[in-house]
């Protein structure tokens, strides 16, 4: 089974579970460091992976993911190719609000090698929402952190009332104004 | 002395950096102890420059001693010209005795001959190193002593490090020169280019950390065991391939650092292949493309591409064969066989 299913094993209690897909293993680390120095009520696991598939012998190990958010760095097209390769190996109700696309780099304007078309495109294509920051800005990182941490909360079931699904159509329709 | 002789030296000591200036007054050694002990080394460089002139118009400096500072500081810091490097071919294969006069005598005479108005200086280094120095006139006027062309000839080897000046007519006087001297029979360019003069000696005399194959594959090291605070909550799910991308780098980049190149370039004389059904370029002639990478250093930002996660590894061989190859100016064009791929011409 080599692609991605987001209710194929038991949740743990009060835990969370985020991916990061990304080829730029640096900024990976550096944003799961700054996840997990936010105040938080539950643990939380943060996996990361340069693409999909994921290897398969450590698949029992591994343990239910919650939120997949895929990196992709606006100054390497390599790293958007790299992404849209990985998503062929997400089952399909992953996208039903459990995927989140995280563009990075957006501070430096003169480097920009991918469209913004291009990335509208995907989040259009895959119902998901599209986040930008800098990463390399300490106010933008410690936002982006946040915001992923809720958007985790939500999808693991954490907050009462709010489903991954709805919280996406939310973010989605706020989007399009 | 010369008015043209003060200024020339006015402006070679300008160029130095403040503190340099005594030692490489002093390795200079025209000035002699007293003389230089009168210089005030601590007040700004345009009355140190001035000292100086004084004292060489009291010793009567000529042109051909003042060219002597200009090598000196060129030797110091040679990474601010660009250097070529040209081999040189003999017929025969008897290692003659090198003799550095007679290697004078026919350089000198060989320009000479051909330009009554040039400046010629030589200076000899510990590492077998020849350092020529010429500046260049016309039959009517003296030798520009503002552009000089540098060659650095180590004896012992058939390569010569040329920095040509602006005045690229006098290659080709310059190169029979050289061939005529060393008792060569022919000399070539080799495309290969750069400002770090120590890093072209380092690619022509393989003296960088080159990765042989070993025959006996090396046991697994555990390079960098554990993060410094190793988070547990962070898990690396991608790590053989991470190891995997370390070890091809290391394969084909060896452990040690790099020479230093700052650019590669390629000409692409190659067929432009588009879609038949969309017929760009009916004219079946190749596509000119000049593709040219640049960076500070080259090659060490070749070999962080791949941890870096910007491409992926092995990297592409028309990259990492350029100091195998010696050389950074490539032609790529059509191979003329069944497999459409180009190849790279010697």
């Amino acid at each position: 089974m080599a692609e991605l299913q987001p209710y194929n094993k038991l949740p743990a209690l009060s835990c969370a579970v985020l991916l990061l897909v990304g080829s730029d293993g640096g900024l990976q680390q550096r944003l799961a460091e700054a996840i997990l120095r936010e105040k938080k009520n539950f643990k939380i696991n943060i996996h990361l992976a340069a693409s999909l598939p994921l290897p398969p012998e450590r698949d029992h190990l591994r343990p239910r993911i919650d939120l997949v958010a895929f990196m992709i760095d606006i100054k390497s097209k390599y790293s958007l190719k790299n992404v849209e390769a990985s998503l062929a190996y997400v089952d399909d109700s992953f996208f039903l609000g459990k995927v989140c696309f995280l563009v990075t780099g957006v501070g430096r304007v003169n480097y920009c090698s991918v469209e913004m078309n291009a990335i509208r495109n995907l989040g259009e294509v895959y119902c998901s929402p599209v986040l930008f920051c800098e990463l390399e800005v300490e106010g933008s990182q410690v936002a982006t952190a946040q915001r992923l941490l809720r958007m985790l909360e939500i999808c693991a079931g954490h907050v009462p009332g709010v489903s991954a699904l709805s919280f996406s159509s939310l973010m989605r329709n706020c989007a399009d104004d | 002395m010369d008015e043209t002789v003060a200024e020339y030296i006015r402006r070679t000591v300008l160029k130095i950096p403040r503190d340099e200036i005594k030692t490489m007054l002093e390795k200079w050694g025209l000035l002699s102890e007293t003389q230089l002990q009168t210089i005030n080394f601590r007040q700004i460089k345009e009355s140190i420059s001035q000292d100086v002139v004084q004292l060489c118009e009291e010793n009567s400096v000529d042109i051909k001693q003042a060219a002597v500072l200009d090598i000196i500081y060129n030797h110091v810091y040679p990474n601010k010209r660009v250097w070529c490097v040209y081999q040189m071919k003999k017929t025969g294969e008897e290692a003659e005795f090198f003799d550095l006069t007679d290697f004078k005598k026919k350089f000198k005479g060989r320009l000479r001959s051909a330009l009554k108005n040039v400046t010629i200086n030589f200076r000899e280094y510990e590492d077998n190193a020849i350092w020529i120095r010429i500046a260049w006139g016309t039959p009517y006027t003296k030798p520009n002593q503002y552009k000089p062309s540098y060659v650095v000839y180590h004896s012992q080897t058939p390569y010569v490090f040329i920095s040509a000046s602006v005045l690229k007519s006098n290659l080709p006087l310059l190169c029979q020169a050289l061939v005529l001297a060393s008792n060569y029979h022919d000399i070539r360019e080799m495309e290969l280019r750069s400002h770090s003069l120590n890093s072209l000696k380092d690619i022509v005399f393989k003296r960088y950390s080159q990765n042989f194959q070993t025959h006996y594959p090396r046991p697994l090291q555990e390079r960098n065991v554990a993060p410094k605070s190793a988070d547990l909550r962070i898990i690396q799910e991608n790590r053989n391939e991470k190891e995997r991308i370390e070890r091809v780098n290391r394969e084909v980049f060896g452990d040690g650092p790099q020479p230093k190149l700052e650019f590669a370039q390629y000409k692409l004389e190659t067929m432009f292949k588009s879609d038949p059904q969309m017929d760009v370029l009916d004219k079946k002639e190749p596509f000119r493309c000049l593709v040219k990478f640049s960076s500070p250093h080259l090659l060490e930002s070749l070999k962080s591409l791949a941890p870096a996660g910007m491409a992926d590894a092995p990297i592409s061989p028309l990259l990492t064969c350029i100091p195998q190859k010696a050389r950074n100016y490539f032609k790529i064009r059509e191979k003329k066989h069944f497999f459409p791929e180009s190849f790279v011409s010697p």
